[in-house]
């Protein structure tokens, strides 16, 4: 379970971020993955709740989007998105490619915090 | 109290990330080549890596870091080959981190060495993103385990620069469909360079002791010769 791992660095991550803006806690978190990060969702969302535990990021949602696996196809010269993640060949034209342009994302991309408006001036 | 959304944008791994990259420079830096060998459990990484070590030991200076679960016993396999070996112990944890490559070979003075090999911890899926500042990332998949795994677990290979398919000296006797393997390896990374090994019996050995040395002579004359999963 790399999840737990992947979990205790998006907590720090988010926890240095909402310090920096004089955050008290952090309400929600917005995660952006790609399939191709290796990462399951549950079992994220599962590590997240107890690593969570006495952190600014205690009892926050997290909020998970799935980046689509996209490649760049040179016949069609377009941007195309794979229907498999395990079949890099263009869904149009059957060219294979193993240009990636977007599938491997594991990154914050926002939060949601509570903070005193004084805080940040 | 007022909740506001905050812009944030960081890669969630940013502390192994930087900790990577700061010792791919610095392999580079001491022309070391670092390869990285990851597989499912029992693939064969530990019978490759002793192989390739008292291969390659012949005419190069070599390493090797090794993550296992519990045990001591990989490292001690790879010790018999004479070269410097450390183990990591992972515990729970089902993959190698950089933090724990960087503590493991903080006492060797790394420009005594030409190549370093870390053996990953066996398992399919948790290595994927975890960089450890590796030049080369070699997936072993071997012909007992499937032709089909390329397309199950189609992450680590999506990461991967090379794949070995090993253990070829039984191929026969599981009836394994090497076709199909190399077809379902080139759906899940296209253009991926295939090499077909059994490390005991020494097929292909070879093949792939010219591969390393091929790739190490590459990356001490080009900086930007590192692998395409990271950067
Ligand atoms: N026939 C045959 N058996 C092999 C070959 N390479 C490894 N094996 C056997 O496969 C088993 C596992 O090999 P290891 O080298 O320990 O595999 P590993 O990937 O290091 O395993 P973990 O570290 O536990 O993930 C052992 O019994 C080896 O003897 C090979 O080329 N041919
Ligand atoms: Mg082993
Ligand atoms: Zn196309």
């Amino acid at each position: 379970m790399h999840e737990l791992s992947i979990a205790t660095s998006l907590i720090d991550v988010a926890c240095d971020a909402a310090g920096d803006e004089g955050a008290e806690r952090v309400l929600s978190l917005r995660v952006r993955l790609g399939p191709l990060a290796g990462v399951d969702h549950e079992a994220l969302l599962f590590a997240f709740g107890f690593a969570a535990e006495g952190t600014m990021c205690e009892g926050a949602r997290l909020l998970i989007e799935e980046v689509p696996v996209t490649v760049y196809c040179p016949d069609c010269d377009a941007v195309k998105r794979l229907p498999e993640i395990y079949q890099f060949t263009c869904p149009d034209c059957g060219t294979p490619t193993p240009e990636m342009r977007t599938g491997r994302e594991m990154e914050l991309a926002s939060l949601e915090i509570d903070s005193h408006e004084a805080a940040h001036s | 109290m007022k909740p506001r959304i905050l812009e944030v944008r960081t890669k969630i791994l940013k502390h192994n990330d930087e900790i990577a990259r700061e010792m791919r420079s610095d392999f580079a830096r001491r022309g070391l080549f670092v390869v990285n060998l990851v597989s499912s459990p029992g693939a064969g990484k530990t019978e490759l890596l002793t192989h390739t070590l008292s291969r390659l030991g012949r005419d190069y200076r070599i390493a090797a870091v090794v993550g296992d679960l519990a045990t001591e016993n990989d490292a001690r396999r790879i010790a018999t080959s004479g070269a410097p070996t450390k183990q990591i112990e992972t515990g729970n944890i089902c993959h190698l981190e950089a933090d724990m490559v960087s503590g493991a070979i903080a006492d060797w003075n790394l420009d005594e060495f030409d190549f370093l090999f870390i053996e990953n911890v066996g398992n399919l899926v948790c290595p994927t993103s975890f960089d450890l500042g590796e030049h080369l990332r070699v997936l072993l998949l071997s012909v007992t385990e499937g032709e089909d795994k390329p397309l199950k677990y189609p992450t680590l290979i999506n990461t991967a620069d090379v794949t070995l398919i090993t253990k070829i000296d039984i191929a026969e006797a599981v009836g394994f469909d090497a076709d199909q393997m190399k077809a379902n390896i080139q759906s899940a990374r296209p253009g991926i360079t295939m090499l077909d090994v059994a490390s005991k019996r020494g097929d292909g050995m070879e093949a792939w002791i010219d591969f390393l040395v091929e790739r190490r002579a590459a990356f001490l004359t080009d900086d930007n010769a590192v692998s395409s999963a990271r950067s």
